[in-house]
């Protein structure tokens, strides 16, 4: 070691907030993009979904909806990358975050409660940027063809933005009460259940009559029925996106009661 | 920073059990005792991750929990493990967390008195515990805090690199740092301290200068904690 004395004078203070939180944002999204296991569940399995149901023929035996199945399936995919991206990647890096000591070291730092979050959204959506990019190109080339011009994009980025406050907020919610491990296996379980059991691919009047009135009720549908009807009847989903709403405001309530530095 | 009858219970076990204690700006102040006594505790609770269930804590001035976001740019934190993503560079860490930090310490100037030049772009789950323990040190001081806890700082370091840090905490305190130890070397606390609090079972049971617990050298400090801290005589029968 250098016997090179520095100077320590204490000199604190905070960057401003921007700094704090782009800086935060760029951590998170490097260290997403270094790990397959997250890459496997934000672009690898939506991709080889849209995939399968536009490409082979798949997407007309199985019930997407009532058009035709590229223009069924694109939305229910997207669907799926801001269930994976917001919820289960953000809920699983978390937990492992906090198992590792990362939480007790930021909340030892300048970056405030509110910068960690802005920075991990902020990381969410610059992933979900690059999953539509790859899911909507990969969409058109498969001759997708949505509907509503403007209207259906802002339909779209409503639902995505309240989409993922819900969804965000049920993640940390799920890393700030359980354990990693239990929250690496109950974010993967949640994902496949919504998957299967949540309206992401098959429309709720699909579903048996009994089951309806629950599946219609999850956020799952929400997003997924928000983004179907922008895209192929080209309006603004407003009950879709009042009800993502409201569960962000529930969760996000019991995020701020349950959340802790350690 | 002071701590008032400072109470913190885990369900109906009190970890620290009305403790009242100064620690004066710019020196090293040691806290000692053994597992369970209450330091980690004590110390968290300083540093806004327990809240008191009574009694007073200020740290700069600050309520460590009320005016956290105000009080966390003043003080740094060192770990006593952990803190760091697995997969992230070592140096990586370092820079995002001088990036916080409005004046952080000159990188390459940190990097080079903690030797971590060699181990920059290794990943956070493949250094050795010598190197964690000196990136996790880099990361307690690099914001430049009025006050740093360093929780165990040289456990893990070969003698040649206790020696180093010990010079570096001294470095600290004689440029205005107010530092909080938390040890169980007792060599480490004689050695560096100005002032060493002792606890045990929640309580402080003893406080003074190395030089006034040792009876101006007469005994070692290790000598002296021992006997404050032995566990009572088993009945014979």
């Amino acid at each position: 070691m250098s016997t090179e004395t520095a100077t320590y004078a204490p000199q604190p203070g905070s960057a401003p907030w921007r700094h704090k939180v782009l800086a935060h944002t760029r951590m998170e999204f490097r260290l997403l993009i270094r790990n397959g296991e997250q890459l496997l569940l934000a672009l690898v399995i939506p991709l080889g979904l849209l995939l399968l149901l536009g490409a082979t023929g798949l997407g007309n035996r199985l019930p997407l909806g009532e058009g035709r199945p590229i223009d069924d399936a694109v939305p229910r995919v997207l669907a799926l990358a801001v269930l994976s991206s917001s919820f289960t990647s953000l809920a699983i890096a978390t937990g492992f975050e906090r198992r590792y000591g990362v939480i007790k070291r930021l909340g030892a730092s300048p970056l405030s409660r509110g910068g960690l979050l802005a920075g991990k959204i902020g990381a969410v959506l610059i992933v979900q940027v690059i999953q539509f990019a790859v899911l909507i190109g990969t969409g058109f080339a498969l001759g997708w063809k949505p509907v509503g011009g403007a209207t259906a994009v802002v339909g779209v980025v409503l639902t995505v933005l309240c989409g993922t406050a819900a969804f965000a907020s049920l993640g940390l919610l799920m890393a700030g009460v359980l354990r990693a491990e239990a929250t690496l296996a109950a974010a993967n379980l949640l994902y496949l259940l919504l998957l299967a059991g949540g309206a992401v691919m098959t429309p709720v009047d699909e579903y048996p009559e009994a089951m309806q009135g629950v599946v219609r009720l999850l956020p799952s549908a929400a997003l997924a029925s928000g983004l179907s009807n922008s895209t192929v009847e080209g309006i603004i989903p407003w009950a879709a996106a009042l009800s993502l709403a409201l569960w962000a405001g529930v969760l996000g309530y019991l995020v701020s009661r349950t959340f802790r530095w350690d | 920073m002071e701590i008032d009858n400072l109470v913190v219970r885990y369900g109906e076990k009190a970890a620290v059990d009305g403790l009242s204690l100064t620690v004066t700006g710019g020196t090293v102040t040691s806290v000692l005792g053994p597992n369970g006594a209450g330091k980690t505790t004590t110390v968290e609770t300083c540093e806004g991750f327990r809240r008191p269930d009574s009694g007073k804590v200020r740290v700069l001035g600050l309520d460590p929990i009320a005016d956290h976001d105000e009080l966390m740019p003043r003080i740094g934190v060192m770990l006593q493990d952990g803190g760091a993503w697995s997969g992230v560079r070592a140096l990586e860490m370092l820079k995002y967390v001088a990036t916080l930090h409005s004046h952080p310490l000159d990188l390459d100037t940190l990097v080079d008195r903690l030797d971590l030049g060699t181990c920059g772009k290794t990943p956070y789950r493949r250094l050795s515990g010598g190197q964690k323990q000196r990136l996790s040190l880099a990361l307690a001081i690099v914001g430049r805090p009025e006050i740093a806890f360093l929780d165990e700082p040289t456990t893990g370091l070969d003698p040649h690199g206790r020696r180093e840090i010990w010079q570096l905490i001294r470095d600290l305190r004689d440029d205005g740092v107010t530092v909080v130890l938390t040890t169980h070397a007792m060599d480490e606390a004689e050695q560096l301290s100005d002032q060493v609090h002792v606890m045990s079972a929640g309580k402080l049971i003893a406080s003074g200068t190395p030089d006034t617990l040792t009876e101006h050298g007469t005994k070692s400090l290790e000598d002296v904690y021992l006997a404050l801290t032995a566990p009572p005589a088993r009945e014979q029968r």
